[in-house]
């Protein structure tokens, strides 16, 4: 009989699931696996606080009806000494319970604090490490917004549930096992009566759970298209002004706001009323308890119950000593089948928010099996290179070759070539096809062409943004793809059209380029880039802060410090991806004078939507639609009159 | 503060008050339901017959019933009356926003307009719901518990003499303690994830400096910094947990020690088991009101934050006004400044302009040169009243700017914006904005000025294309020209091209200007341009340099006297002669 009741209890607590968004076991699994290799030994410890706690919960009810029952026994005489010389010892017992619970409760909720912070610190790092790690195609496929409601809105129904499902969860769970077993330890039919009375509720929840989730999920919806309405219209809103289009806005926010109320109302109707039914269904279990059990009481019908079993004395009646405690671990039990019903939001929410967490962690990384290092390195004056172990102003490649065991170093000179390289970001949608590019040390080399041509998609593979499948890229001779990543990008300045600053001081800024840069390194980087003369006009100077990607700064200004920042790092091999397109003529030949001194001596990509800025370039290469279809000085094409000289007289458009 | 937000519940006062009202009937069925139910159970002991038993049990199950009516009608009147005061509030904020002037905008970026409307509206919405259903209930709840605790159990009642007290003081130290803290970390969280986002969107700069280490290592320490700081928040906070079991459990022994030796004592005359088990309903019953309100406070806590933002817009003023008796027609396209001068906040040392005086007759068309952040889009955007001039003044048709009603200045005036968009939607949709009203002849004609029908014609659905949101899936080029023809819908007095054609191919750039010269000779052209050959057969060409017009003239004019433009043009010609050679 007792282990029909448990299992219904169990399995209907899986019913409940069934009907809103289904949980990911599997997923779930691997947060308790990462839990308990987080916390070890305080995840055990505060779990059995949560139980110990859980089963001192159950034991009140034991009392009360052992002090009612002793009542009973005295009521009538009004003898209260001899009545408490045996209450008294049992209030005392009861107390100690207490102090212990209360004991047991503090600890596992201290511990679920440090134990919840800890590990969602140990989560986002993780997040943000494997993140770090991830190739450039990741951050290109994946809307921005989706990344981050990963670390907000995931990780706090992470939290949610492991600060809050879980512990509750289990304390729940534990008593409602342990009231259910003192329940059919008094009497089987009383038990049977709230079994069915628990059926009812979640038959209940199931029905008003399944609507509230399905307007929650609407409401999602709803509120997804009104916030996207909004940020169209706030970016938008100097426009809007300009066209006096203030009402017909107005007018649209409306529509799309009244739907979102309408589902939000929807929504948390249901919600708001699943808490008073399931509470009075209690209530009405409440009244049929007492009602049956007073009909019991009076018809003296024999009442079964597994103490009758224990104590042998076969069937006794339902008694006053039972139907009072009885009532209060009625009420216990269904306040706790509530909290449970209430769990099951917070689990569908987070089995979903931590399967998107460990997809961003799964994600697999950039490969990166480089073994050729960049090191200082000393050039003697016959040409001979040793490696160094402090800052020169020389580098070399360290070539260990695995066949034999000996290292090579090569002299780092920034020449980089390309033969025939094909490329698609997509199978089947080639981008490049058989470029090759010879670029020598110190060489300027310009890629001219409309939007979509494949410039940028060059630089991205010379660098290892995206990777070709066979050697066909080389630096200084090697193979690019058996150089480490980190070294390769080291060597290579980069500043691309969207400038992205980061929250800090100007100076922070720049020195990003190369963290060990002195102040007077950073000033003169800036300098170079002609973002001196701005830079000091700024409130603070060099210590102005800035924030939301430099958004105090004009486009051309954050262009500025963008070259600093790559001019500091004072790299040999330089790829500026219209790193001047937001700087006015006038401003870029005042520029122009640092950027050719920054360009001396430096293999430089140039891509740039303005010829005037490639015009001095050694080489310039026109691409169209991912060939290469000349190439040449700026002479020797506007002498051929090909498509660079009709761009060059401004006969097609760019773009 | 929270007066100003909460006039936006308007029509919601009345779910407001039914909430307020199921709400009092429920927590007064609750508190009588134990009192009932104590009887029951002393009727039961006692042993009565069957029928009374059945009849108490009734009136019980008639009282959940409508405790549930009351509860769940409650739970819908808060659901309609959160919802509802939501929409309001947000609708409230946008059209708020709507009347904003540049300057407003400016001082709220982008993202702190749209999280202000969402998030926090957002958690405007549950502190509403959470307020609504428990500043009433709890307080009743509070009050009746302890009246009928005391009728029903008189001295077994002192035992909350002793706890409320407790638990309030407890409560209060708890909030007092946590709450401070709580509002530091939520700001260094929010920080944390303006960093995350910085990495997200800057990770082609992480990776070719190859600073992943280093944004790994600055993250573990912010992160695990924050980490500790909640740690110690929230082990403050989970004080509550025993602080409310030492005061259910006293009562409890209380109850049982104190209840069973007034039964035996007085033979079951003053109070009898069915009391003792109600009188641990009504302690818990206090209880949990008391840690209700105390739920209140940190919700409102938490949130005030968001309420504080959300007032900043309906606090914020318009900067500018019109005058009642408003001029609605501007008679002709002339715009004169005299001695204007402008700077963008009154803390900016320097003016963006200083003393401009320049006088543009109608029909005219008129080039500005000059280099970045010489003032050149400052200078055009007082004229559509965009900002207003800090001193001097700005006439358009002969009046005063200030003189007119903004959405007749602006209607014409039109203005194609430096930084311009599209919206998502059709382009026909798109074209609408300058003339609701627009046929489709009038579209045609707009877009064949602006030089947009060809690359219109080849969309795969025409002017029914439909444009991403942004304008993303059409070039900078064809943008521009649609930007301009929406511009020309308007059939403006004065058209204003704040560097509009940088990404038009030359040709086209002057086909454009060449349509305008001839469709449109009446219209005053002020034209923003980095290219000369954009401006070299203007009526007149300003050149400006660091917030001053240094120079007004003809394009020979300036050439021979202005040395910024000829620096401009040899610059630009440099190239181009060179090509001629060849």
């Amino acid at each position: 009989m007792s282990k029909t009741g448990n299992r219904q209890v169990r399995d209907s607590g899986g019913e409940a699931g069934k009907g809103r968004p289904r949980v990911d076991r599997g997923v779930l699994g691997r947060v308790f696996g990462m839990l308990l290799r987080a916390y070890p030994v305080l995840v055990p410890v505060a779990a059995f606080c949560i139980i110990f706690n859980a089963v001192c919960s159950v034991m009140p009810a034991v009392f009360q009806q052992k002090v009612v029952a002793l009542i009973e026994v005295h009521w009538k005489s009004g003898d209260w000494e001899t009545a408490s010389g045996e209450i008294v010892p049992l209030v005392l017992v009861l107390v100690g319970f207490y102090v212990l619970s209360i004991a047991a409760s503090t600890a596992s909720r201290q511990l679920m604090a440090v134990i919840t912070q800890g590990f969602l610190s140990k989560v986002r790092r993780r997040m943000f490490d494997s993140m770090q790690d991830l190739p450039i195609k990741y951050f290109d496929t994946h809307r921005h917004g989706d990344i981050m409601s990963v670390y907000t809105n995931d990780t706090d129904a992470l939290r949610e549930f492991i600060s809050q499902a879980l512990p509750q969860m289990l304390a729940s769970g534990i008593i409602v096992l342990g009231v259910f077993g003192v329940m059919i330890w008094y009497s089987v039919w009383l038990a049977l009566v709230v079994v069915a009375g628990v059926a009812a509720m979640i038959f209940v929840s199931r029905k008003l759970g399944g609507g509230s989730a399905k307007y929650f999920v609407r409401q999602q919806k709803s509120t997804g298209a009104t916030e996207g309405f909004i940020q169209e219209m706030m970016s938008g809103q100097k426009v809007v002004k300009v066209f006096n289009h203030e009402d017909q806005a107005l007018a649209d926010f409306k529509k799309t706001n009244d739907r979102l109320y309408e589902d939000s109302f929807r929504a948390h109707a249901y919600a708001n009323t699943l808490g008073p039914v399931i509470m009075n269904i209690g209530n009405l279990l409440y009244v049929i308890i007492a009602t049956v059990g007073g009909a019991l009481l009076l018809a003296r019908v024999p009442n079964p119950s597994v103490r009758g079993l224990f104590a042998g004395a076969g069937l006794g009646v339902v008694t006053i000593d039972v139907l009072l405690p009885f009532l209060n671990m009625t009420k216990q039990f269904t306040g706790n089948v509530n909290q449970l019903s209430q769990q099951v939001n917070a689990i569908a929410m987070a089995s979903a928010g931590a399967g998107r967490i460990f997809a961003l962690m799964d994600e697999q990384p950039e490969t990166d099996d480089g073994y050729v290092k960049l090191v200082d390195a000393v050039i003697g004056p016959d040409g001979s290179v040793t490696e160094a172990d402090h800052r020169t102003g020389h580098w070399a490649w360290k070539h260990p070759h695995r066949a034999d065991g000996t290292v090579t170093y090569t002299e780092l000179r920034g020449e980089v070539t390309m033969n025939d390289v094909d490329f698609a970001y997509t199978e089947g949608k080639q981008v490049l096809f058989d470029v090759s590019v010879y670029a020598y040390p110190g060489q300027k080399v310009a890629f001219v062409g409309a939007t979509g041509a494949g410039k940028t998609t060059i630089t991205n593979l010379i660098n290892r943004f995206y990777d070709i499948a066979d050697g066909k890229i080389r630096y200084d001779g090697i193979n690019v793809n058996k150089i480490r990543k980190s070294d390769l990008r080291r060597s290579l300045g980069i500043v691309l059209q969207d400038t992205n600053l980061f929250t800090g001081t100007v100076m922070d800024n720049i020195r990003y380029g190369r963290l060990d840069a002195t102040d007077a390194e950073c000033v003169e980087a800036a300098r170079l880039a002609g973002a001196d003369d701005f830079i000091t006009r700024l409130p603070e100077g060099y210590a102005t802060e800035l924030s939301n990607n430099g958004s105090n700064l004009s486009q051309g200004q954050r262009q500025l410090i963008a070259i600093a920042r790559c001019a500091v790092a004072d790299p040999p091999v330089m790829i500026l991806d219209e790193a001047t397109s937001s700087i006015d003529t006038r401003t870029e030949a005042i520029v122009q004078r640092g950027m050719d001194k920054l360009m001396e001596g430096r293999t430089t990509f140039v891509i740039a939507h303005r010829l005037s800025t490639v015009r001095n370039a050694d080489v310039i290469m026109v691409l169209d639609h991912g060939r290469i279809i000349e190439r040449g000085s700026h002479e020797k094409l506007i002498a051929e009159k090909g498509t660079y000289y009709k761009l060059y007289k401004g006969v097609f458009e760019l773009e | 503060m929270f007066r100003r937000i909460l006039r936006s519940v308007r029509e919601f006062r009345a779910p407001t008050v039914l909430t307020f009202i199921f709400m009092v009937g429920e927590a007064v069925i609750e508190c009588l339901i134990p009192f009932i139910t104590a009887d029951l159970v002393n009727n039961i002991k006692r042993g009565t017959d069957m029928r009374s038993l059945i009849m108490t049990g009734l009136l019980l199950a008639l009282m959940a019933a409508l405790s549930l009516t009351c509860g769940g009608l409650a739970g819908r009147t808060c659901a309609k009356a959160s919802a509802g005061f939501a929409r309001n509030l947000r609708y409230d904020l946008f059209s708020r926003i709507q009347g904003f002037s540049f300057e407003n905008v400016d001082r709220f970026s982008t993202a702190s307009l749209v999280t202000r409307l969402t998030t926090d509206v957002g958690n405007a919405q549950m502190s509403y719901m959470m307020v609504i259903r428990t500043a009433i209930r709890s307080p009743l709840m509070f009050i009746f518990s302890i009246v009928m605790a005391y009728i029903m159990g008189g001295a077994l009642s002192t035992a909350f003499v002793v706890v409320i007290p407790v638990l309030i003081f407890g409560l209060l130290m708890i909030a007092r303690f946590a709450m401070p803290a709580f509002r530091k970390i939520f700001r260094k969280y929010d920080r944390l994830n303006e960093s995350i986002e910085e990495n997200v969107r800057g990770m082609r700069v992480v990776k070719g400096f190859a600073r992943e280490d280093y944004e790994k290592k600055r993250f573990a320490e912010a992160s695990d910094g924050i980490a500790k700081e909640f740690t110690k928040a929230e082990r403050i906070v989970a004080l509550n947990t025993p602080l409310m079991q030492i005061c259910m459990h006293f009562n409890m022994v209380f109850v049982l020690l104190v209840g069973s030796k007034m039964i035996i004592k007085s033979r079951g005359t003053d109070i009898d088991v069915g009391q003792i088990s109600s009188m641990l309903t009504y302690g818990m019953q206090i209880l949990m009101s008391l840690m209700m309100l105390s739920m209140i406070y940190i919700i409102l806590t938490i949130s005030f934050e968001s309420f504080k933002r959300i007032d900043e817009i309906l606090r914020e003023e318009p900067t500018l006004t019109s005058p009642a008796d408003a001029l609605t027609e501007v008679p002709d396209g002339s715009v004169v400044f005299e001695n204007v001068s402008f700077k963008y906040s009154s803390e900016a040392r320097k003016n963006a302009l200083e003393n401009i005086n320049l006088t543009i007759p109608s029909g005219a068309t008129v080039g500005i040169i000059g280099g970045t952040g010489s003032s050149k889009s400052t200078l055009v955007q007082l004229i559509p009243r965009l900002y207003d001039a800090t001193a001097g003044r700005v006439l358009v048709g002969g009046h005063d700017v200030r003189e007119y009603r903004t959405d007749s200045l602006r209607d014409a005036v039109s203005m194609v914006l430096q930084k311009n968009q599209l919206f998502s939607g059709t382009v026909r949709e798109n074209l609408r904005w300058g003339d609701p009203g627009a046929d489709d002849a009038a579209i045609a004609e707009a877009c064949s000025l602006a030089r947009a029908d060809e690359f219109i014609d080849t969309l795969p659905d025409g002017y029914d294309t439909y444009i991403e949101q942004g304008g993303t899936n059409v070039s900078g080029g064809q943008k521009q020209r649609l930007c301009i023809a929406r511009a020309l819908l308007k059939k403006p007095k004065i058209l204003i091209l704040d560097d509009s054609t940088s990404a038009v191919d030359t040709k086209t750039d002057a086909g454009i200007r060449a349509g305008f010269r001839r469709y449109i000779p009446s219209t005053t052209k002020i034209i923003i341009a980095q290219r000369v050959a954009s401006v070299r057969d203007a009526d007149m060409i300003a050149v400006m340099d660091g917030g001053r017009i240094s120079d007004v003239g003809t394009h020979e004019e300036l050439l021979g006297r202005s040395l910024i433009y000829r620096e401009v043009c040899e610059q630009q010609a440099a190239g181009k002669e060179g090509a001629d050679n060849e």
